[in-house]
């Protein structure tokens, strides 16, 4: 029997609410500031991670992005470490946090670099949180594209399940500027043919792009 | 003293973003890094900048780091005995 790559599930996080696989699961005020309503949401889960408070506002938009689409498939945790990969992208890199540091650098008599602000200056911190997180060590990459692009997606994905022994992968879109956020990450399983679930949830470049616009 | 141990739990609370825990939670002897409350190496960074920008103090070795930086008792302690 031969095998496909599966979209097995996805969560995304936009416009203050909280989507699994499409079903609403959390919402909130439209009005609250980003990190008001990322610790809402911790809160709301009942996620038990203390460290998730002292990550920037984007390491925590994909913690608890990961953190949901993982709770809903028990399975990856059955996966080996080394067998989950991650593949994610956004458009502005680590730039929210860049300008947090910058403010502690910018006047030279109040010159005082925040070391915890300092970690998160780059974008695939995020990775490393979820990685430490669910104790992931496949292989991994972060992209910077000017908008979710599944083509780019979609190649790197199935370039890693090709040449690296990866089981799973989970990727997807985790952008995050001053208030304005996006987050949509999916689960690719490898599954038998005759256990695929449908058309529409093979993956390719156009499933892909239709589940993140809907 | 006591006055100055409280005001640091509630500037490490702030500098670490440490939301679930109060000042009352925070054990003003026991040791800050592993056991206690846990903080890592990104945390010592933190609070030298702390001591730094709130009391003047800069902490320039790394064993000097782990003598001042054991407890808020130790902390506070230097703080008292070395403020400008």
């Amino acid at each position: 029997m031969s095998e496909r790559l599966n979209i097995s599930g996805f969560c995304k996080i936009r416009n203050n609410n909280v989507f699994l696989n499409g079903d609403p699961v959390f919402s909130d005020s439209e009005t609250i500031q980003v990190n008001q309503f990322l610790k809402n949401n911790y809160r709301h889960f009942n996620i038990n991670y203390p460290k998730f408070f002292k990550m920037d506002n984007l390491s925590k938009l994909g913690f608890l992005t990961a953190e949901l689409l993982i709770n809903q498939h028990p399975q990856v945790k059955s996966i080996y470490p080394e067998q989950t990969g991650i593949v994610l992208s956004n458009s502005s890199s680590s730039l929210d946090t860049d300008f947090s540091f910058y403010d502690t650098i910018k006047d030279s008599a109040n010159y005082f670099p925040g070391p915890a602000v300092f970690v998160y200056t780059l974008p695939n911190i995020m990775i490393g949180e979820i990685c430490i997180r669910h104790k992931f060590t496949g292989e991994n990459v972060f992209f910077v594209s000017e908008q979710f692009n599944p083509k780019l997606i979609f190649h790197q994905v199935q370039y890693l399940f090709t040449f690296s022994n990866i089981q799973c992968c989970i990727t997807g879109w985790v952008e995050l500027f001053n208030n304005n956020y996006d987050s949509f990450l999916c689960l690719i399983e490898k599954v038998k043919d005759n256990e695929a679930e449908n058309k529409n949830s093979m993956f390719d470049e156009v499933n892909l792009f239709n589940i993140y616009k809907k | 003293m006591e006055e100055l141990i409280n005001t640091l739990k509630q500037e490490i609370i702030e500098a670490l973003n440490l939301e679930e825990i109060e000042v009352g939670d925070i054990d003003t002897d026991a040791p800050l890094f592993m056991e206690g409350l846990g903080l890592d190496s990104i945390d010592a960074l933190e609070l030298t900048v702390l001591m730094e920008k709130k009391y003047g103090l800069k902490i320039k070795t790394a064993e000097d780091g782990k003598k001042i930086l054991y407890s808020v008792r130790t902390m506070a302690e230097y703080i008292q005995a070395n403020k400008k």
